[in-house]
């Protein structure tokens, strides 16, 4: 039968949904980041009483509406595609996914689209103190929306908080709080909207650099910068924080992810993180992922056989003991529907209790062999490269801005002018680099070790998906276009002429 | 007072879209996009597995889909 699924289909459908998952992602970290920029200026505007912080905002918030307005609804194909491409998946997860998501959708819609109304239609019209607040509210209403989102992501990553019920054939939720609240969604919260606001950060001031470069707008250039410089260089100290603290957490849950990420073949106590090539700094990965000199870190073929000691205590399973224990979850849940669609409640029970003994292993019934648990180790290994890097680079860089502006030299330094403008692109690099850390590290399950891709994946053809996918890349191209020319024309047209 | 509320929401509204001028092309843009990406691909491209299946049915569905996708020895 897993013949019958053809894996060029499968191939093509992760690549469909990563396609529209990093187009989405183009949009939402700006979103996030530009709603605090726009929230403190307009604080300092109502504080100060001063026209000039208004002007700023309003600029801003020009930005902002345009890639609000082309980001919108992109996620939404997301959820689309889940009930296409994955239709067994949906179903599966439907009460626990479906939750986060619902409220998601219930106070995107209703937070974001009242007071983005009032944050757009209502200068001079409402008191500066309720525009204030929608102002927050607009970016809080899409913080909200990232953390249930960012929830049922972290699901697919830890699943808690639920049991299988084979008469539905579905993980039904038993706590919700265990959902909203486990420790991986909150640091994944923390970790990516943090880093959204330094995304947020490097556009205002690559924006503001590239008016310096043309001699315009000098005064709203090193204001703007200032205020992003202060936010980036905050938001990238509490990423690293939250990305330290998630690293303890993939060691815990996920040590294939982390064995990919470092290139770990061979683990053991006290080792050395990799930095590149043959570069190592002694005992760090230890530290890094047990926060003790001599943890222990297994690498991809600790994985593959067990043996070794876990956190809790017990002893590793083998992938191929995994493999064994699936297979007999599976065919419990083959047994239970038999013995249901006869009445037998006696071998329905004996079948439950076998399943129930096993479900923490049944997306390993689906693993053909051990070694197609481990992900793409170079694609990981570069991707947390590159967003570790461009994160210290950013934090550099804000400390660096910070510093001029204290010592009033910012609009001195014309070198920096080009670096600052060339950055633009690189947090978006860091952006979805981490992004690829976090989805590619995990494959190939579509939940941890209960679902892989192949079970998830919806009978289509390959050829349908492989169609879509070139409409979607045409598409989300051709959107991302007029996105970056209508964006270059507000800017080009700066804020004197707002 | 109610009356007088929805219509001074209603008149806030309308002025604000009226006033948009950039906003149009935004706006041409968003329903462009939902168009093809929700009806013309809907329709011709993805059949629907679960659509029109009641509870019971997709239970059936995505239990015989899983137990048939298994490894088997």
């Amino acid at each position: 039968m897993l013949e019958s699924i053809d894996t060029s289909m499968i191939d093509w459908s992760r690549a469909q949904f990563a396609l529209t998952a990093m187009y989405h992602w183009l949009f939402v970290p700006l979103t996030l980041g530009l709603a605090v920029i726009m929230g403190l200026m307009e604080t300092l505007y109502v504080v100060t009483g001063n026209e000039f912080w208004k002007r700023t905002v309003k600029f801003w918030m020009k930005l902002f509406g345009i890639n609000f307005a082309v980001g919108v609804a992109t996620g939404l194909i997301l959820e689309f595609q889940f009930g296409t491409n994955w239709s067994n998946y949906s179903w599966f997860v439907g009460d626990i996914f479906g939750a986060p998501l619902a409220i998601e959708g219930i106070v995107a819609f209703f937070m974001e689209a009242t007071f983005i109304a009032v944050m757009f239609f209502g200068w001079d019209k409402v008191s500066k103190k309720f525009h204030l607040a929608s102002t927050w509210l607009t970016g809080l209403g899409a913080t909200f929306s990232a953390w249930w989102i960012l929830v049922a992501n972290s699901w697919m990553q830890y699943p808690v908080g639920m049991t299988f019920n084979p008469e539905t054939v579905r993980n039904e939720m038993t706590s919700f709080a265990a959902v909203a609240f486990s420790p991986v969604a909150v640091m994944k919260f923390i970790h990516t909207v943090l880093s959204c606001w330094m995304v947020g950060a490097v556009f205002v001031i690559g924006v503001s650099a590239w008016y310096l470069l043309r001699k315009r707008e000098k005064e709203f250039s090193l204001a703007s910068m200032k205020v992003a410089a202060a936010i980036g260089l905050f938001a990238t100290l509490v990423t690293a924080g939250s990305g330290d603290q998630s690293g303890v957490q993939v060691a815990r849950l996920q040590p294939m992810k982390l064995a990919a990420m470092e290139g770990l073949y061979d683990g053991g106590h006290s080792q050395p993180l990799t930095l590149i090539g043959d570069i190592k700094v002694p005992k760090m990965l230890s530290v890094l992922a047990t926060h003790s000199l001599d943890g222990y870190v297994p690498g991809i073929n600790n994985i593959l056989q067990g043996g070794y000691e876990l956190p809790d205590g017990g002893v590793a399973l083998s992938t191929v003991e995994k493999m064994h224990r699936g297979q007999q979850a599976i065919a419990a849940l083959a047994d239970f529907r038999q013995a249901k669609q006869e009445q037998d409640t006696v071998a329905m029970a004996h079948a439950r209790q076998t399943l129930d003994e096993n479900m923490p292993y049944f997306g390993y019934g689906y693993v053909k062999e051990p070694n197609d648990i481990v992900p793409s180790v170079g694609l990981m290994f570069w991707s947390f490269r590159v967003m570790v890097g461009l994160g210290m680079y950013f934090m550099a860089f804000f400390a660096l801005i910070l510093f001029l502006s204290w010592k009033h030299q910012l609009s001195k330094v014309d070198w920096l002018y080009p670096i600052a403008v060339a950055s633009i692109p690189l947090a978006y690099i860091a952006s979805q680099a981490g992004w690829i850390v976090a989805e590619v590290g995990r494959q190939p399950w579509a939940i941890q070790d209960m679902l892989p891709v192949n079970a998830a994946i919806s009978k289509l053809e390959a050829g349908s998906v492989q169609t879509t996918f070139f409409i979607f890349l045409i598409l989300f191209t051709v959107l991302l276009i007029a996105e970056i020319g209508i964006l270059l024309r507000a800017v080009k047209q700066g804020p004197g002429e707002h | 007072m109610l009356k007088r509320a929805v219509r001074d929401i209603w008149r806030f509204y309308r002025d604000g879209f009226r006033s948009m001028t950039l906003g149009k092309t935004l706006w041409a843009l968003i329903l462009i996009k939902l168009f093809i990406l929700f009806f013309v691909l809907k329709l011709f491209f993805f059949p629907s597995f679960l659509g029109g299946k009641s509870d019971a049915e997709k239970g059936r569905y995505v239990g015989t889909e899983l137990v048939g996708r298994g490894i088997h020895h």
